[in-house]
């Protein structure tokens, strides 16, 4: 399904681009922009997990995989190779020896341990501990009980072993920025905050706080022949007109457009062919409690996906940015089912399960949102009308961002309205609705089902590929005939392209995250 | 003049500390915490232990009390985020600031005050007409709105200029944000300068001056301009102080490196060093600056000084 999705929107960026095969260009200036927030959080990767960092990241750092686009799965980046021992818990990584920090000193497996046990300072709340967490004896050391992580072993300079809390591919929990490897002995200098030192192609040269992040080429980078392009800029722009006017004047080169501008896009006959777009693996939905009490009925739930119009919400107010939803796993999920169809509008089968439900007459409900244009409250504004025709009152209760985030992990709602990441793991992404899984973890909706535990955790054990998949499919299916949420829909990430700037990935866990040494930029770039 | 500044040296002692207290109370009470935002699924012990090594454990008083020790110090204390010393992160903002709130300012004072002084020596005429219309259009404006259309016009449309970002500093990034800035207190000072002015031509000094024979230009330049300057100064004061609350929006629009940028993200990210660092400096500035307007009316007007 990915393939096909890469595909038909490459088909776009061939169109858009020069037909004929090119050479890549040496040389040159990328210039990408940060669109989501006015600064970046801070130049210690490990310390935040917001979108907008990992974009400069993806070019001053690495990890010990990466997200290859085009196969829609992690692959091995900082090792070669990848034994599988001990019933699929210990991973023995044959580590690049070829991989040089911009300090000019060469990565060995010290520098991978100390990175994860860095992480899981239990003092410093890393985001990346949620996945380093995986590696036997990690928790301990995030408990402050151990020094060090025991399932993690050195076996020379350029080998490690990785012994595992449970079986799962290592690529999903390793491959973003989050995890990047950081120089052991500068890692842990105050300097390094200000001047990071990474693997990646690369290496710092500036940040203007709220302005922007300048990079230039890393020379002694271990892909042969990359990168292409000497020199990369991310600008902060998260105003969304004016990276418009930044776009159309040729001072950036790629753009993340919002639903207005992907509509004005669309419409305009020289910018169309800019437009690269790619099913993302986050999941939009309501999230419903189950302690409040219609809420623990399945049928109110089901009541609920069967009384709002998402195709009319996505088309007229998401402005078709954006996938419908059918249940959980997005449409890049390896484990996805096309033939699932998605639950239809039928405000009449609502109100039959409402009163079946003993909600003849609706009941009042308070729904949590922030102000996002594309999951909050104009989507829940819009929704509100749908749910009153079949009896539902919903009072709005609104928060911020930050305030949000605390709440669903808290369970301090009724009813929330949230984007959650739903892949591209698509058993970490069920797991999240495993009653083993604590609120604050991700089962922000508490969900508890004896049935589902035992497909994911079967699923968990699965040796073959296929039957895996098979398992987490049923479990999926089981989500969609439970509805602890709304299904909303799956994020359409949208950019805009400029025609020199070649070999973007439509990847599909965030667009903005380029592997910026597989771009390049040919001779008609304005940039210097 | 010195007792006279120290007298108001003094009397910003209290506000600073209001600000402080109020400030650092908000921050104690509003939900989220710098764990929550850091990370989705942060282990509630993890959240507890950060608390206790960032000191967030103690009573609020305890806290408090311990940040004023640090503050007298110059310590605004460490950025829970980037580990950077806040003073270090507000340095680096400053200058940025600094650069746009002054352009504003001189784009302001330049255009709005001899448009006002031009409009109210000739009341009801067409200039006076004019410059009332760009004078209203200007604070009915949006900053927002008319940032877009200088992007649009000067770099999309004429390309004279960059439309966004900070580049080195230099006067051609500069422009743009600073006018989009200075348009309101441009407008603002047309207006109060036309006020002032009309209502000086008609005192009774000036009338004497009129009747003893002087000229009406020594009139009005050592008459009416001097005492306009007494209001002038007034509203020019008080604007620098909306100016760095109202430059987040125009940072945020052009890129450019301000502290309204970082005191927005900081508050996003509950990063209370850095908010309370933020805010102290721009009421800081906000007092100095007015400070600074109270010296300049005993100079304009000496009746001030020896009050």
């Amino acid at each position: 399904m990915f393939r096909m999705i890469a595909i038909v929107a490459g088909v776009g960026l061939a169109l858009a681009g020069s037909v004929e095969a090119q050479t890549p260009r040496k040389g040159g200036t990328i210039r990408m922009t940060a669109p989501y927030g006015s600064s970046f959080t801070s130049l210690d990767i490990h310390t935040t997990q917001r979108a907008q960092d990992e974009i400069y990241a993806k070019a001053l750092h690495r990890s010990l995989y990466i997200w290859n686009s085009a196969e829609g799965k992690p692959v091995l980046e900082l090792a070669k190779e990848d034994a599988v021992s001990g019933g699929g818990l210990v991973h023995t990584f044959k580590l690049r020896d070829d991989a040089y920090f911009h300090n000019g000193r060469k990565m060995t497996a010290d520098d991978v341990i100390w990175s994860y046990t860095r992480i899981m300072d239990g003092t410093k709340a890393f985001p990346g501990a949620r996945f380093v967490r995986v590696i036997e004896g990690a928790a301990a050391v995030e408990k402050g009980q151990a020094k060090e992580i025991s399932g993690l072993k050195k076996i020379d300079d350029f080998t490690i072993e990785m012994k595992l809390t449970e079986k799962v591919d290592p690529g999903f929990y390793f491959f973003t920025a989050l995890t990047s490897i950081y120089p052991a002995d500068e890692g842990a200098k105050e300097s390094f905050i200000q001047h990071p030192i990474g693997l990646g192609p690369f290496k710092f040269v500036e940040h203007v706080p709220g302005s922007r992040i300048v990079l230039e080429r890393w020379d002694r980078f271990y892909k042969p022949g990359k990168p292409y392009a000497d020199k990369v800029t991310v600008s902060i722009m998260a105003e969304a007109a004016a990276r418009d006017v930044a776009f159309r004047n040729k001072e950036i080169d790629t753009s993340v457009l919002g639903p207005a501008q992907y509509v004005a896009y669309q419409s305009d006959a020289n910018l169309k062919g800019t437009i690269v777009e790619v099913a993302e693996v986050f999941t939009r939905y309501m999230g419903m409690n189950p302690s409040f009490k219609p809420f623990a009925d399945k049928r109110v739930r089901q009541a609920i996906n069967y009384a709002i119009d998402t195709d009319l919400i996505i088309n007229k107010l998401v402005k078709g940015k954006a996938y419908r939803a059918t249940s959980w796993l997005p449409l890049t999920s390896p484990a996805y089912d096309k033939a699932m169809k998605p639950y239809a509008h039928d405000p009449a089968k609502a109100k039959q399960l409402l009163t079946e439900a003993g909600y003849p007459n609706g009941f009042e409900f308070e729904w949590t949102t922030s102000q996002n244009e594309s999951w909050g409250l104009p989507i829940v504004s819009a929704v509100i009308p749908m749910l009153d025709k079949v009896g539902i009152k919903a009072k709005v209760k609104q928060v911020e961002t930050a305030v949000l985030a605390e709440v669903v992990r808290t369970g301090d709602y009724q009813a929330f309205i949230y984007s959650q990441a739903s892949g591209p793991d698509p058993l970490a992404a069920l797991k999240c609705f495993h009653s083993s899984t604590p609120q604050p973890a991700c089962n922000y909706t508490t969900f508890k089902n004896a049935d589902f535990d035992k497909m994911v955790d079967e699923a968990g054990q699965a040796d073959d590929p296929a039957k895996r998949i098979q398992l987490l499919q049923k479990a999926n299916a089981l989500l969609y005939e439970e509805a602890p949420v709304w299904f909303f829909n799956y994020n359409k990430a949208v950019m805009a392209v400029q025609p020199w700037l070649k070999g973007v990935q439509l990847n599909a866990t965030e667009l903005t995250h380029q592997n910026v040494e597989d771009l390049w930029v040919d001779e008609t770039s304005p940039a210097k | 003049m010195l007792s006279f500044l120290f007298r108001r040296l003094l009397q910003t002692i209290p506000t600073v500390l209001a600000v402080v207290l109020l400030v650092f109370v908000l921050f104690s009470v509003v939900p989220g915490s710098i764990a929550s935002s850091m990370s989705d699924d942060a282990d509630p012990q993890v959240e507890l232990r950060m608390k206790k090594q960032l000191g967030l454990d103690d009573p609020v008083y305890v806290r408090f009390g311990k940040y004023i020790a640090k503050l007298t110090t110059g310590d605004f204390g460490t950025s829970f985020r980037t580990r950077e010393p806040v003073t270090s992160m507000i340095a680096k903002r400053a200058w940025p600031t600094l650069q746009l709130i002054f352009a504003a300012m001189a784009f302001a004072i330049a255009i709005g005050v001899p448009l006002g002084f031009i409009a109210a020596l000739k009341p009801g005429g067409i200039v006076d007409t004019l410059a009332m219309v760009v004078a209203v259009s200007g604070l009915s404006i949006a900053k927002f709105w008319l940032g877009l259309v200088l992007m649009y016009l000067f770099a999309l449309k004429l390309g004279w200029l960059p439309s966004f970002g900070y580049g080195d500093g230099g006067l051609k990034y500069l422009l743009l944000p600073a006018v989009t800035l200075g348009v309101s207190p441009m407008a603002l000072f047309a207006r109060t300068t036309r006020a002032a002015v009309l209502e000086i031509m008609t005192a009774d000094f000036v009338r004497t001056a009129r009747s003893k024979g002087m000229s009406e230009a020594r009139v009005v330049k050592w008459h009416v301009m001097r005492n306009a300057l007494v209001i002038i100064l007034t509203t020019v004061g008080l604007q620098f102080g909306g100016l760095m609350g109202q430059a987040v929006v125009v940072e945020k629009l052009f890129s450019w490196p301000g502290i309204g940028s970082l005191l927005v993200d900081s508050v996003l990210q509950r990063d209370i060093p850095a908010v309370q660092g933020s805010i102290l400096v721009v009421v800081l500035a906000f007092l100095a600056i007015n400070l600074l307007i109270d010296v300049l009316y005993g100079v304009i007007d000496p009746r001030i000084r020896y009050a």
